[in-house]
């Protein structure tokens, strides 16, 4: 069977593999839209602590013989603690400054966490093993899927709309929304708002360090490969604003399956469809799709 | 007075400085001092973070090379079509950018810069991982480029040239209203200045400074490669200015010093703190450019957010008041005064 001269087993493909990116998109994203709300911070380390949470489930798994299935849960949880300290010693020094001074130094960080894991291992690509449990394919009928992309987009989705649920939903949501509106107003209630940026921040990182051990044992694990995910991230970002949770979340899967169509269709363009689609947003739309100025 | 002073001696020190130091050397430094002070016109006068400003540096630099090599143009027109593209490029991608406020406006040049990069690795004309190599120095107004003496001197013409377009930009009424909508841009839309327009003139004349430096450094270097055009290089104009001093009008070109001879004196360095402290670590320090341009850009950022010229500027600054309120005990001295 084919569709526009295309196998529809190809098309699947890489219609799937462009839900995983979009996956990834959209965990970074969503990572980024609390941080902002709530810190008034672009996070650029955003991609390198994505990194880390890839290199420490591959260290994880290859040098201390834990499995894939801890790491899940140690890699966000260390990436996590990371960004607390980063929040703590550095980052609430800026508050009260310029948002740029914010972005500035999450780029510091980041060519310092990319050097660090540069020195230690080099360029080139590390691979992780896909764990037992999900080896293998599945086949649908219409095309085979192989089980640990199925799980990838799964997990991530799953992820993103529990975050979803627990920001708009719960009481804890209820108090963080506050804050992103004013922060003072929220303290004066009695909340202990220092607190919960701290853990805001830490959230948010350890969702790109679950990103980063999710996408471990389907990509190559290389330090670099952070910085070319977040300038993409950042493109979406544009496009989907970064007031709405379930924007974010939309639109970075969207994005996802664009990019794969594009490789179908006209693979050369696939590394730049985003950063297109960003400046036709731009042109018809520049408070992007579900965007809110602050 | 002073100033006039301080400009002179430097006007001589860099006369004489090809005797004393390498000249391909310090035409680099130039050449980046010119790009950072480009750089600075947009962040330190008009409040805008540019995280794309590699793509004018490398359009400059790559249509330069690629004039002098492939289609064999003479080295001035070649220096005016890379200024040329870079500010079409600055056109388009300042109209674009200006279409967002703040942060976004970051996000926006560094999405767009890295379209500019995959644009320069894949385009048949630019050779990709490869580069533009051989450029050839040719000649300018009969004089022999190949000597890197003549050469220097020619580099330091278009350094000051470019260098006084700015201050004079700067200075002027044009360059006050740039100014005002860094301090409150709502205010100057409310006293009915355009700003959109006078952003993206800012914008335009930047590129178009920031490829002039692109297009002088393909010339001194005979090359030009894919690191030009990388999101790298932007953070490091980015660097540069921030440890000059950010809205200063020399801080960038001393920023522009201090990194480009870290980046080359790195090795030595680490080589030399190995020997003092006996630690080993310090002799891989040339190894990890990225560790510590990483952790300089932390220090400042959290530190000293003034960069060197301005810390010096606020130091003679209080000096100065503390001077006034001393003979003057009664007034009170407004702290208003411009930095160098």
């Amino acid at each position: 069977m084919e569709i526009f001269g295309v196998p529809l087993q190809a098309l699947m493909s890489q219609l799937l593999l462009g839900l995983v990116n979009g996956s990834f998109y959209a965990m970074l994203s969503l990572g980024l839209a609390v941080i902002f709300g709530l810190l008034n911070v672009i996070n650029f380390s955003h991609g390198a602590l994505y990194m880390v949470g890839a290199f420490l489930a591959y260290i994880g798994v290859t040098q201390f013989g834990l499995n894939y299935w801890m790491m899940l849960v140690l890699a966000p949880l260390a990436v996590g603690l990371l960004g607390i300290v980063i929040e703590r010693s550095m980052l609430r020094w800026l508050y009260k400054l310029d948002h740029l001074y914010g972005l500035l130094l999450t780029f510091g960080l980041t060519l310092l966490l990319e050097g660090v894991f540069r020195s230690f291992y080099g360029v080139s690509g590390q691979t992780l093993d896909v764990p037992d449990a999900l080896a293998g394919a599945t086949d649908l009928g219409f095309m085979i899927l192989p089980n640990y992309r199925g799980w990838v987009v799964g997990a991530s989705l799953s992820v993103c709309l529990a975050t979803w649920f627990v920001i708009e939903k719960t009481r804890l949501g209820a108090y963080l929304r506050a804050g992103t509106e004013n922060p003072k107003l929220v303290e004066a209630f009695g909340v202990n708002v220092p607190m919960m940026v701290m853990l805001t921040y830490g959230f948010g990182v350890a969702l790109a360090g679950l990103a980063g051990v999710l996408a471990a044992p389907v990509i190559n694990v290389t330090p670099l490969m952070g910085s070319n995910l977040i300038i993409v991230v950042f493109a979406v970002v544009v496009i989907g604003g970064m007031g709405s949770i379930l924007g974010s979340i939309v639109t970075g899967l969207g994005l996802g399956v664009i990019e794969g169509l594009t490789r179908v269709f006209y693979p050369e363009g696939s590394e730049v469809v985003v950063f297109v689609v960003m400046v036709i947003v731009l042109m018809l739309r520049p408070a992007g799709l579900f965007g809110k100025e602050k | 007075m002073n100033k006039k002073i301080l400009c002179m001696a430097a006007l001589i020190l860099a006369l004489a400085a090809p005797f004393v130091a390498y000249p391909v050397f310090l035409m680099k430094l130039l050449c980046f001092g010119l790009f950072a002070c480009a750089f600075n016109l947009l962040i330190g006068y008009t409040g805008l973070l540019s995280f794309g400003h590699a793509a004018f540096l490398g359009a400059g630099g790559y249509v330069m090379g690629y004039a002098l090599t492939t289609a064999g143009l003479p080295v001035p027109v070649g220096i005016l079509l890379g200024v040329l593209a870079s500010s079409l490029l600055g056109l388009v991608m300042g109209a674009l950018a200006i279409r967002r406020q703040g942060i976004y406006f970051s996000m926006i040049t560094l999405a767009l810069a890295q379209m500019v990069y995959f644009a320069a690795l894949r385009a048949p004309f630019t050779h990709g991982e490869d580069g533009l190599q051989g450029v050839p120095r040719g000649s300018l107004f009969g004089l022999d480029l190949s000597n890197d003496l003549v050469l220097y001197y020619v580099v330091l013409a278009i350094f000051v040239a470019g260098f006084a377009l700015i201050v004079r930009t700067v200075h002027s009424p044009f360059g006050q209203v740039l100014k005002a909508i860094k301090e409150n841009e709502p205010r100057a839309i409310s006293l009915g200045y355009d700003v959109d327009r006078y952003k993206l003139l800012a914008f335009v004349l930047s590129a178009a400074l920031a490829g002039l430096a692109g297009a002088t450094k393909t010339l001194v270097l005979s090359f030009e490669t894919l690191t030009d055009v990388h999101w790298t290089m932007s953070g490091l104009v980015i660097l540069m200015t921030l440890v000059g001093g950010m809205g200063t009008l020399v801080g960038p070109v001393v920023g522009a010093f201090l990194i480009v001879s870290l980046e080359n004196r790195l090795g030595d360095l680490g080589t030399w703190l190995a020997g003092v402290t006996g630690v080993e670590w310090f002799a891989t320090l040339g190894e990890s450019v990225g560790v510590v341009t990483g952790l300089v850009f932390v220090a400042c950022v959290l530190l000293f957010r003034r960069g060197v010229v301005g810390e010096i500027g606020a130091l003679v600054e209080s000096r100065r008041r503390l001077r006034v309120r001393r003979t003057l005990p009664v007034s009170r001295a407004d702290g208003s005064g411009t930095p160098l």
